[in-house]
């Protein structure tokens, strides 16, 4: 599959997955490589905190957009980036619906507690609400949406189901049908799923998948295995033999020391294999793997590796 | 789970794989089990798949081993884990794990909204006025529609198990908050909902006399109403009005847990990983922790790559470089890969550790598998506590 066709194939892009799976990471993977291939994309972010801008070299994202990656000379791709909190989209809603005069008034009082309380899922359909909004303006080619940490992107993107149940009339019950119709169009939007090849973050990430197609009716793009150590053939051979076969001669305390990290780096990888295996048994979606980086920090050098892999995975995908 | 082994008991390795070795030679090892002994309350915090959890139930199993009454408190396990742990569904009673340690083990999974009931029940005056607020839809959407109730709930079960006086050592994992702090403010948070100034508004009797209502009031309501329906608004009177007479109540109670949450006795743990924004996150913590006169007791760092020594990670890359090709070139590879992580991952704590005042810093290794049983447990609790491996 080409990557062109892969982020043509819905506007808004949800990324989810378990905490610390790399679902940020993948985020701003996907829209480095989605503005390579020139598009204008957007990344909206729904919780507080968010390393994204950082690994765009950037500051703390905001509430109004943020230049991310800028067009190069002559080219048209482009990385923003933006946060949608529930406050502010009441506000924005407010202002939307002619009520702007109490608009401040109210998101100041904390009356959304109160609000968010009477109904369930209003503040996620706020949110939801207006990415629909970014999403119908036609403003940008990609929409991607860093959804919340795995159990909450589930109520997340449950809430337009559930309050169409609880309110049956009124403006949020509008705004929930539209949230949901977006949400279920598979030419509009898709979720990636990402996951680690470890056990616990591959069985949530089933879980997380299944519910997210029976319960919301999402459609499901490739899953992204982050984290995957290359296979180095080399530590297959003892590195006593392999520095004979080339008539090198190492210390005890060298050859000791390669051994154990050609065996630490083995298990890791076999491990590693038995859960992309197990993962691709459990859930028939094809599989992107992005490399493990050993490095403690992602700055735009390793994001460029991470476009690279991800948009490499892409093309080998069946179109 | 009588048959689970011991620390010293012997189970085979997998073959082939030597035991990582994580803490640089240059500090003593540090052991956990003076926070053990020294401790009624121990709080896990910090960001999302850290290993809160896992940590939380070592630190209680460990209690257990050193003859405490332990119980650990946790939010929202992996289910293997919740099944090693007798786990199988939400429970607002402790169930009790049997092994071979002297002390006791319990294990509760948080039930916010059992526990939000039994403390309605606690504090209406009557019955009858607790089966009216049970009863409310407003009230029953509280438990997973307000946020904090969950972290609040979690301060509440855990003043609970200690002043029952059934527990030595009660041990809790938090939700994985934005701001860990939430589970500080929670108390208080959900106390000044109740005391919202929305909340007196609404404690408006009758409809007639809503009319009456004064125009700011009167302003609230409205877009209230317009935007999720009269009748929801009217289940939101109703529960306040349900719930009148009551908040002096729940305002004591909140101060009483707030007490106990920054009492000596009450240890914060911080759980990270080796990486920028998780450290970044505990960093934060630590920094707001201080600020309310709280200090971290300890820092545990899980994940970490482990060391194997051999040449500094630069000349094992340019011998790579020079044996490119070659089996011995992957090794080498494959070693300056591991110790460049190594290394910068003890450089992103060093600055942490300048931050978080004498706490005890430990590292648990990058482990060969998830943990979700009590031998699994055991090999963390290796690390934490300073004992040779579990073989």
């Amino acid at each position: 599959m080409d990557p062109e066709q892969f982020f043509a194939a819905s506007r808004l892009v949800i990324v989810a997955g378990k905490g610390g799976v790399g679902k940020t990471t993948v985020t701003a993977a996907l829209a480095r490589a989605a503005a390579g291939v020139g598009l204008r994309v957007l990344v909206i972010e729904v919780e507080g905190k968010s390393g994204l801008a950082s690994m765009f070299g950037g500051n703390d994202l905001m509430y109004d957009e943020q230049v991310l990656l800028a067009p190069v000379e002559g080219g048209r791709g482009e990385v923003r980036a933006r946060t949608i909190t529930a406050d502010q989209a009441l506000v924005d809603y407010l202002h939307d619906h002619g009520l702007r005069r109490l608009s401040g008034r109210l998101a100041r009082t904390g009356v959304l507690d109160v609000v968010s309380t009477a109904a369930p899922g209003i503040e996620d359909i706020l949110v939801l609400g207006k990415v629909k909004q970014l999403e119908r303006s036609g403003q940008f080619d990609l929409l991607l949406l860093d959804a919340p940490a795995a159990g909450h992107a589930v109520t997340f993107l449950q809430s337009a189901r559930g309050l169409l149940d609880a309110v049956s009339v009124g403006p949020i019950h509008a705004q929930a049908k539209d949230v949901l119709e977006m949400l279920t169009d598979p030419t509009r939007c898709q979720v990636v799923l990402v996951t680690l090849p470890e056990e616990t973050p591959v069985n949530e990430l089933v879980d997380t998948a299944y519910r997210l197609e029976d319960r919301v009716g999402l459609s499901l793009g490739p899953v992204v295995v982050n984290g995957c150590s290359a296979d180095l053939a080399g530590l297959a051979v003892d590195p006593a033999d392999a520095a004979a076969a080339i008539g090198e001669v190492l210390d005890d305390a060298t050859t000791d020391a390669l051994r154990r990290a050609a065996a630490f780096r083995r298990s890791r990888v076999e491990l590693q294999h038995e859960q992309v295996g197990r993962l691709a048994e459990r859930l028939p979606l094809p599989q992107i793997e992005l490399p493990f980086l050993f490095t403690s920090a992602l700055g735009p050098a390793e994001l460029d590796i991470l476009a690279a892999a991800l948009t490499g995975g892409l093309r080998t995908l069946a179109a | 789970m009588s048959d689970q082994p011991t620390a010293t008991d012997a189970t085979p390795e997998p073959a082939g794989v030597p035991e990582p070795v994580a803490a640089p030679a240059l500090e003593a090892v540090p052991d956990l089990t003076g926070l053990v002994d020294g401790s009624r309350i121990v709080i896990c915090c910090g960001s999302g798949g850290v290993g809160k959890t896992t940590t939380a139930a070592v630190i209680a199993l460990e209690g257990a081993r050193r003859g405490r009454r332990a119980v650990v408190v946790t939010i929202d396990p992996a289910k293997r884990l919740a099944d090693a742990l007798g786990l199988s569904a939400l429970t607002n009673t402790p169930t009790k794990i049997d092994g071979p340690w002297p002390g006791e083990l319990w294990a509760v999974m948080l039930d916010t909204k059992s526990t939000f009931d039994a403390l309605v029940v606690g504090n209406a005056p009557t019955p009858e006025q607790a089966d009216r607020i049970l009863a409310n839809p407003f009230y029953r959407n509280i438990s997973q529609a307000l946020s904090g109730t969950q972290e609040y709930m979690a301060t509440e079960k855990l003043y609970e198990l200690h002043e029952g006086g059934a527990f030595d050592l009660v041990v809790v994992d938090t939700p994985p908050t934005r701001n860990a702090l939430d589970f500080l403010d929670a108390p208080a948070r959900l106390t000044r909902f109740l005391d919202h100034r929305l909340y007196r508004v609404l404690m408006t009797p009758t409809r007639a006399y809503m009319r009456a209502m004064n125009a700011a009031a009167q302003a609230f309501l409205r877009p209230f109403a317009r935007v999720v329906g009269m009748e929801v608004v009217q289940d939101a009177i109703t529960f306040f009005q349900a719930f009148d007479g009551m908040e002096a109540g729940f305002r004591d109670r909140a101060s009483r847990v707030l007490q106990l949450l920054t009492a000596p006795g009450t240890a914060y743990v911080v759980v990270a990983s080796p990486r920028r924004d998780t450290v970044d996150e505990a960093s934060f913590f630590a920094d707001k922790l201080a600020e309310s006169g709280v200090a971290i007791s300890a820092l545990i760092v899980n994940r970490m790559q482990p060391s194997f020594g051999g040449p500094p990670p630069a000349e094992a890359r340019s011998r790579a470089e020079v044996l490119a090709g070659t089996a011995l070139g992957d090794h080498y590879a494959n070693l300056a890969d591991v110790s460049t992580l190594a290394a910068n991952e003890e450089a992103e704590l060093a600055d942490l550790k300048g931050r978080i005042g004498g706490a005890t810093v430990v590292r648990v290794p990058l482990l060969r598998s998830d943990v979700h049983d009590l031998e699994g447990l055991d090999l963390v609790a290796a690390h934490l506590f300073a004992r040779p491996a579990p073989r």
